[in-house]
């Protein structure tokens, strides 16, 4: 039998392990830091209040991401109508909504009231409750991408399958809640996955008007301890929880949707 | 079943249909040959109205398509009675256009499902009889992708046939596709034909013109130029244009 010797490649062991020891010493400084209380993040890590943060940002999260979704599909179906008002409008609003930082729209939100005093026969800081203004901020900031993704979804449908389908008797909708938009999902789910879990993380910028959320609990009890970053290595704890959920959520996704239509691009 | 008086038709500057006259009995198989960029394609679809025309009429079924006439004026039709007049044409397209998320079976109840609101049960039925018919009755659950490119064609006839349409087009239906699978796809066609389906074919298999086409009408430069019996319009054409564009046909090796 013959033996096959591999070339040796010292850079890539060096490498190795350079990558190797930085990652255990910062382990080891993290763990060993007589700063940390190790005490203190047990005892948060599932205390009610946090619990409760918790289940804010959860909740913020998908409340935000089913309106961008619903408002993301209008926009990006506006985008493509024949219609230049429509085009213009929803243009406009991806240029507003994506120029400006995501911070700046949760404070106009949070502090409508010193715009408008009163929502029609309601006081605003009734109705805009931190917790609405949260929503609506993230929302409508989700929206604005979700347009972009899904109208690339809709663009990398094949032409021909528009024609097929009102050949066939289809009207407009029909076509495209059938046949466009399935297909779409291809293309879609993938970078929406990349889109939820960056809205997951920024739920926490609600923290700026009391939000309620898994970073507004921490900091508040930091605030009362001064154990800042045993908090927010309980915070972090959280945060990639759910986003490691999300990753694979996704990936189940992506496997099911390929297997469903292996064929798009298949063979001829 | 078919009348084109006049049909006009521009893309931004270029005029590409300049004035088609035609006229197709029900019944006929008329085969739409001609070069590249001749408009062929252009006025199929203007045919079921996926392409709006600018000039002209055009009647199928006795029926103005796409429009209501009333005095001198044509008013756009609502979608809704569009998709009636487009569910009574089928459409054979060049790059088969079967919708890759669905099994062949699939693809042949959706529109009769959804569109015509037939009940479950019965078009499936008739599906899988369609499906028998093209020979492929076996491959009722493969996806698009696990067809070659002349079964995909075949699912795609079957699909049209399922609105149980008056007039078939068909769009260069076997020009993307391997040679040795081009037979397979005009078997189905003349069976078609046998049948007495009304047919408008743009192709360049001009064997399966000569053989089932009950006539030949020649396009060049958005007019038609001759039209005609294939063994006369082949044989000897009127035109110099005809003779050209046959002559350049014939001196490829087959297609």
């Amino acid at each position: 039998m013959t033996r096959v010797v591999p070339l040796p490649r010292p850079g890539l062991w060096l490498g190795s392990a350079v990558v190797v020891v930085f990652a255990a010493l910062v382990a080891l400084s993290v763990f060993r830091n007589p700063n940390i209380r190790h005490g203190v993040i047990a005892q948060y890590q599932f205390a009610p209040a946090i619990l409760r943060g918790l289940e804010l940002t959860v909740v913020l999260a998908v409340l935000a991401a089913a309106i961008g979704l619903v408002l993301g599909v209008v926009l990006a179906v506006m985008r493509i109508s024949p219609s230049a008002i429509l085009r213009v409008a929803s243009a406009g609003y991806t240029w507003l909504v994506r120029g400006t930082p995501l911070l700046v729209q949760i404070l106009i939100w949070g502090n409508l009231a010193l715009l408008f005093e009163y929502l029609g026969p309601f006081r605003t800081n009734d109705v805009m409750t931190p917790f609405v203004a949260s929503v609506i901020a993230l929302g409508l900031n989700e929206a604005a991408y979700m347009a972009e993704i899904v109208r690339a979804g809709i663009l990398a449908v094949d032409r021909g399958q528009v024609d097929a389908s009102l050949a066939l008797g289809m009207t407009r909708g029909l076509a495209m809640r059938r046949i466009i938009l399935p297909q779409a999902l291809r293309v879609i789910v993938p970078p929406a996955g990349n889109q939820f879990i960056s809205l997951l993380k920024a739920t926490s910028l609600v923290s700026v008007i009391a939000g309620g959320d898994l970073l507004t609990a921490a900091e508040n009890i930091a605030s009362a301890n001064l154990h800042t970053i045993e908090l927010m290595l309980v915070a972090t704890f959280w945060y990639l929880v759910l986003t490691t959920i999300t990753s694979i959520a996704q990936h189940v996704a992506e496997r099911r949707l390929g297997r469903a239509h292996a064929s798009a691009h298949g063979g001829r | 079943m078919v009348r084109a008086q006049g049909v006009r038709k521009r893309f931004r500057r270029t005029e590409v249909l300049k004035g088609i006259d035609l006229d197709v009995a029900a019944g006929e198989v008329l085969c739409l040959i001609g070069p590249s960029g001749s408009g062929k394609s252009t006025f199929l679809r203007c045919v079921n109205h996926l392409e709006q025309i600018d000039g002209g009429r055009l009647y199928v079924g006795g029926e103005l398509v796409g429009y209501r006439e009333q005095g001198d004026v044509l008013y756009e039709m609502h979608e809704r009675d569009v998709c009636r007049q487009r569910a009574a044409i089928g459409m054979v397209f060049q790059r088969f256009n079967l919708f890759p998320h669905m099994t062949a079976l699939a693809n042949i109840v959706e529109a009769p499902i959804r569109v015509r609101r037939e009940p479950k049960r019965e078009a499936l039925d008739r599906a899988a009889a369609l499906l028998a018919r093209v020979g492929l009755a076996h491959k009722a659950n493969a996806y698009p992708s696990e067809l070659s490119g002349g079964q995909q064609q075949r699912v795609a006839i079957a699909r049209a046939l399922a609105m149980q349409p008056k007039l078939m087009l068909f769009d260069e239906p076997t020009s993307a596709l391997d040679p040795e699978l081009v037979g397979e796809v005009l078997a189905v066609m003349r069976t078609l034909a046998d049948d007495g389906m009304t047919m408008i074919v743009v192709t360049h298999e001009m064997a399966f013109a000569r053989e089932a086409g009950h006539r030949i009408a020649f396009m060049d430069d958005g007019v038609i130029v001759e039209s005609g019996p294939p063994r006369e319009l082949l044989s000897e054409p009127a035109h110099e244009r005809t003779r050209a564009f046959l002559s350049r046909l014939l001196a490829q090796p087959a297609r």
